[in-house]
C-alpha cells in the first residue's frame, strides 16, 4: 500500500494548518482507510469460518488513527502497537496478502504463521509489533526513540496504545525517561472509550488521556480521531516536537471502535443506539467520501473505481490466506535462538 | 451468488441460535450491516455482512437452534462484477478442524514433528562441540576479583563495539551499587552509561526496544529479585520476539545483576532465580563461579545475539581468582567445567555453589571418597552431555543450588540423568538446595535455610551409602 506523501496539487483541499493537500493525497487516504475497513471486516468473516483461531481484535472505525499518523512517517521513523494491529501494519505498507495470511496462520504469514494476529513485525516497513500485553508498547516505543537518540538519526518512534493501557503503570515509568531524557517519541492514545469492556468512565480518575503526561510535562493534545486530516495535522505538529528534540508529545485520539473488544465479545456494555450513532455521525471513511465529493475532489465513477480496487486487494489476500500451506512442522524449531554469528 | 455462513464467535463454538434476523429477502446489504443476531450459551453477537448484495433468500429461519458454524444461512446476490466471492460454502471440511477441530489431526504441535532425537524436552542445544580456548602456556594470569572481572567484560566489549551500552539503576555517576560498574562513566560518558530512575519494568522494556533497534544493551538490574517488575519484558518481549516474527526481530541484549541470597537480607531480596528464567526457551541463563568465567562468559553474552539472563552473586564479587590477561578470553556459552575429578560421586553446582561443592568435595576425599565436581556455568542451554558423561562414570548424583528444590535446576539435571543414564544410576539421586520456605533472617535460621558445606557432604555420603 503507497504510504501517501505529498503529492501533486489537483484539485486538492486545505487543511487546518493550511497544508496544501493533493488530490492523490486525499484519495490515498480514502483509499488505505477503506482498506483496512474491508480487510478487516473479511478477517472477522474468516474468524467465523474458523480460518482464523485464538483472539483477533478489529480496528474497524479507529481507521483514520493509523492512516493519518503513518502517513507523516518518515523513512526510518519507527511504529508500534498493541495487539489491534491489523490496521497499523496496512497503514505501514505492509503487505495485505501476508497480513491476512499470518492471521490463518500459514506459512505465507509475516511471521510465518508463528505470530498470529497479534505479533506480527516487519523490520523493512519499520514495524516492531503487534504486543500481545496490555502497556508493553509504552516502553518498548520508547526504547526505540532510545536508539534513535543514541544514533542521533532524527527519527521519531510513532508509540501506540489505548485508553484502558494508559492506566498500566508502565505506560508512567516510559513517559518519565522519555520526557527526562527528550526522546523522539510520539504517544498515540488511541482512546476508543472502552477498556474491553469497561468505560473510560469506570476505570479513569483522569478521563482526557492527553494530559496523562502532564506530571512528566509532557505535552498532550486531544484529536479528532475520526477525522483523518485533523490526525495527520496533529501527528506533524507532534512529529516536528518530538524530532526536534524537545522530547515527547501524546496524542489523545478520539476514537470508537464499532466491533467488539476481540471476536468473542459480544458488547452487551454499550448499546446498539450507541455505536449506531457514531457510525451514522462520525463514521471516519463517510466522513471523508462526503468531503472529497462536496468539495469536487473525487466524483462517484472515481470512488467507486477505488472501491473495486480496495475488494480485489482484500479478496486476494483472503484466497491467499486460505491457500498458503500451513507451516512446514521444521518451523517448529526454528527462529527459537538467532544462530550466533560470532 | 454469495453464502452466507453461519459464523463462529470463539474457537470452540461448533453450532449456535440464529436468535433474529435484521434482514428480510430482497433488502439491500453493504459491508458492516448488521444482518442477524447469533446465540450461544455464552454469548449474543451480531452477525454483520461483509459483501454487499440484494438478500435473495434467508436459508434458516430466526429462532432455528443448533445451527452449525459454517452451514449456510443466506443466500447473497449482486454486488459489484468485481468482487470475488468470499471463500464460502465450498470451503474445504478441514479450515473448520483446523481451528476448533481434532487437534489432533491438524495442529503442527501437536503432530510427531522432526527433532534430534533423545534431547528430552529442551532441544535446543548447541549443534557443534563447544571448548573453552586454549590459555596459551606463557600467558599471565593475573589476580582479578569477580567484581573487576565483570568490569572489564563491559568495558573490553564497549571498546569493541559502540552499540554495547550500559544502563540501569546508579550504574554511572555512582559507580554501580556494588561497584561492578566503577570506572565506565568516566571512560564512555553518559550516553553509554546511563543511570535509570529506579524504574524495573519501565527501564527493561526501553531496553529490548531499544535491542529491537539493533543496539546491544546491558540492562543491570541492582539485584535480581527487582527484575520481578520487569519480567514480563524479559520473557514475553526479549526471549519470544524472534520466534514470534518469523527470525525477523532480534533482541541481542544482557540482562545482568547479582542473583541469590547475600547476607540476612532476607525474603525479599534472597531468591535464586536460574530456575524461574531457564525455564524459558528463547533466554540463554549463566551463573559464573570464579572470575575467569565471570569475564569469558560476560563477553561472551554481550557478543550474543539472543537476550542473555546473566546471573551474578553478591558474596562472590569481592573474591579473587586468576583471570588470563587480554581482551580475547571469551568463553563458550552452554559448556559446564569439570572443576574437580572424582570417580565415586558428581556433584553440580553453579555460582557461589560451586565454592561450596570444591570444599565438600576436600572434606569427602579425606574420607576416602572423590567427587567430581561439575560446574554447570550456563543453565540454559544445559550442557547435559558433560554431566551425562560424569554420572556414567561416577554412577551416584547429587545436585546443589540455593535456589528452592521443586521444579528447580536440580529437579532438571536429574531428569536428564534419568533420561539418558538411568542404567548407570548406583543410587537415587539427592538434591541440596535451599530449604521449601521463604529465606528468614535470623542468622541460624537463614543458615539452617541454605546450601552448605555439611548439607552437600552429607548428602554425598548418603548416595555413597556411607554414613
Amino acid at each position: 500500500m503507497a504510504r501517501a506523501k505529498p503529492a501533486a496539487k489537483t484539485g486538492g483541499s486545505s487543511t487546518e494548518t493550511g497544508e496544501s493537500l493533493g488530490k492523490d493525497d486525499l484519495l490515498g487516504f480514502y483509499r488505505d482507510m477503506l482498506l483496512i475497513r474491508r480487510f478487516e471486516e473479511r478477517a472477522g468473516q474468516l474468524y467465523g469460518m474458523g480460518l482464523i483461531g485464538g483472539f483477533c481484535h478489529l480496528y474497524i472505525g479507529q481507521e483514520a488513527i493509523a492512516v493519518g499518523v503513518q502517513s507523516i512517517q518518515e523513512d526510518g521513523d519507527q511504529v508500534i502497537t498493541a495487539y489491534r494491529d491489523h490496521g497499523h501494519m496496512l497503514a505501514c505498507g505492509m503487505d495485505p496478502n501476508e497480513v491476512m495470511a499470518e492471521l490463518t496462520g500459514r506459512a505465507g504469514g509475516s511471521s510465518k504463521g508463528k505470530g498470529g494476529s497479534m505479533h506480527m513485525f516487519s523490520r523493512e516497513a519499520e514495524f516492531y509489533g503487534g504486543h500481545g500485553i496490555v502497556g508493553a508498547p509504552a516502553p518498548l516505543g520508547t526504547g526505540l526513540a532510545l536508539a534513535n537518540r543514541y544514533r542521533d538519526n532524527g527519527k521519531v518512534a510513532f508509540t501506540y496504545f489505548g485508553d484502558g493501557a494508559a492506566n498500566q503503570g508502565q505506560v508512567y515509568e516510559s513517559f518519565n525517561m522519555a520526557a527526562l531524557w527528550k526522546l523522539p517519541v510520539v504517544y498515540v492514545i488511541e482512546n476508543n472509550q472502552y477498556a474491553m469492556g469497561t468505560s473510560l468512565e469506570r476505570s479513569s480518575s483522569e478521563t482526557h488521556m492527553y494530559k496523562r503526561g502532564t506530571s512528566f510535562r509532557i505535552p498532550g493534545e486531544e484529536v479528532d480521531g475520526m477525522d483523518v486530516l485533523a490526525v495527520r495535522d496533529a501527528a506533524k505538529r507532534a512529529a516536528a516536537h518530538a524530532r526536534s528534540g524537545e522530547g515527547p508529545f501524546i496524542l489523545e485520539m478520539k476514537t470508537y471502535r464499532y466491533r467488539g473488544h476481540s471476536m468473542s465479545d459480544p458488547a452487551k456494555y454499550r448499546t446498539r443506539e450507541e455505536v449506531d450513532e457514531v457510525r451514522k455521525t462520525r463514521d471516519p471513511i463517510e466522513h471523508l467520501r462526503e468531503k472529497l465529493e462536496k468539495d469536487g475532489v473525487a466524483d462517484e465513477a472515481t470512488l467507486k473505481a477505488i472501491d473495486a480496487e480496495v475488494k480485489r486487494i482484500v479478496a486476494d489476500a483472503a484466497e491467499f490466506a486460505r491457500t498458503s500451506p500451513e507451516p512446514d512442522l521444521s518451523e517448529l524449531y526454528t527462529e527459537v535462538y538467532v544462530e550466533a554469528a560470532q | 451468488m454469495t453464502d452466507i455462513l453461519m459464523p463462529a464467535l470463539s474457537p470452540t463454538m461448533e453450532e449456535g441460535t440464529l436468535a433474529k434476523w435484521h434482514v428480510k429477502v430482497g433488502d439491500t446489504v453493504a459491508s458492516g450491516d448488521v444482518i442477524a443476531e447469533i446465540e450461544t450459551d455464552k454469548a449474543t453477537m451480531e452477525v454483520e455482512a461483509v459483501d454487499e448484495g440484494v438478500i435473495e433468500e434467508l436459508l434458516v429461519e430466526a429462532g432455528a437452534e443448533g445451527v452449525k458454524v459454517n452451514a449456510p444461512i443466506a443466500r447473497l446476490s449482486g454486488g459489484s462484477a468485481s468482487a470475488k466471492p468470499a471463500p464460502a460454502a465450498d470451503e474445504p471440511k478441514g479450515a473448520k478442524a483446523e481451528a476448533s477441530g481434532d487437534p489432533e489431526k491438524t495442529s503442527p504441535a501437536k503432530a510427531k514433528a522432526e527433532k534430534p532425537e533423545g534431547d528430552g524436552p529442551a532441544a535446543i542445544r548447541p549443534t557443534e562441540a563447544l571448548a573453552d580456548p586454549e590459555i596459551p602456556a606463557d600467558a599471565k594470569l593475573v589476580k582479578t576479583t569477580v567484581r573487576d572481572a565483570l568490569r572489564d567484560a563491559m568495558a573490553e566489549e564497549m571498546r569493541r563495539d559502540d552499540t554495547v551500552f550500559l544502563m540501569g539503576e546508579e550504574v554511572a555517576q555512582y559507580q554501580g551499587a556494588y561497584k561492578v560498574s566503577r570506572g565506565l562513566l568516566e571512560e564512555f560518558g553518559e550516553r553509554r552509561v546511563i543511570d535509570t530512575p529506579i524504574t524495573e519494568h519501565g527501564f527493561a522494556g526501553l531496553g529490548v526496544g531499544a535491542a529491537m533497534a539493533g543496539l546491544k544493551p546491558i540492562v543491570e538490574f541492582m539485584t535480581w529479585n527487582f527484575a520481578m517488575q520487569a519480567i514480563d519484558h524479559i520473557i514475553n518481549s526479549a526471549a519470544k520476539t524472534h520466534y514470534m516474527s518469523g527470525g525477523q526481530i532480534t533482541t541481542p541484549m544482557v540482562f545482568r545483576g547479582p542473583n541469590g541470597a547475600a547476607s540476612r537480607v532476607a525474603a525479599q531480596h534472597s531468591q535464586d532465580y536460574a530456575a524461574w528464567y531457564a525455564h524459558v526457551p528463547g533466554l540463554k541463563v549463566i551463573a559464573p563461579y570464579d572470575a575467569a568465567d565471570a569475564k569469558g562468559l560476560l563477553k561472551a553474552a554481550i557478543r550474543d545475539p539472543n537476550p542473555v539472563v546473566f546471573l551474578e552473586h553478591e558474596m562472590l564479587y569481592g573474591q579473587e581468582f586468576d583471570v588470563p590477561e587480554g581482551e580475547d578470553y571469551v568463553l563458550p556459552i552452554g559448556l559446564a567445567k569439570v572443576r574437580r575429578s572424582g570417580a565415586d560421586v558428581t556433584i553440580t553446582a553453579y555460582s557461589r555453589m560451586v565454592g561450596l561443592a570444591l570444599k565438600a568435595a576436600e572434606e569427602l576425599a579425606a574420607e576416602g571418597i572423590e567427587a567430581e565436581v561439575v560446574d554447570l556455568r550456563t543453565i540454559r542451554p544445559l550442557d547435559h552431555d558433560t554431566i551425562v558423561d560424569s554420572v556414567k562414570k561416577t554412577h551416584r548424583l547429587v545436585t546443589v543450588e540455593e535456589g528452592w528444590g521443586p521444579m528447580g535446576v536440580g529437579a532438571e539435571v536429574i531428569a536428564r540423568v534419568i533420561e539418558h543414564a538411568f542404567d548407570y544410576l548406583d543410587a537415587p539421586p539427592a538434591r541440596v538446595c535451599q530449604e521449601d520456605v521463604p529465606l528468614p533472617y535470623a542468622a541460624n535460621l537463614e543458615a539452617a535455610s541454605l546450601p552448605s558445606v555439611e548439607k552437600i557432604v552429607k548428602a554425598a555420603k548418603a548416595v555413597c551409602y556411607r554414613s
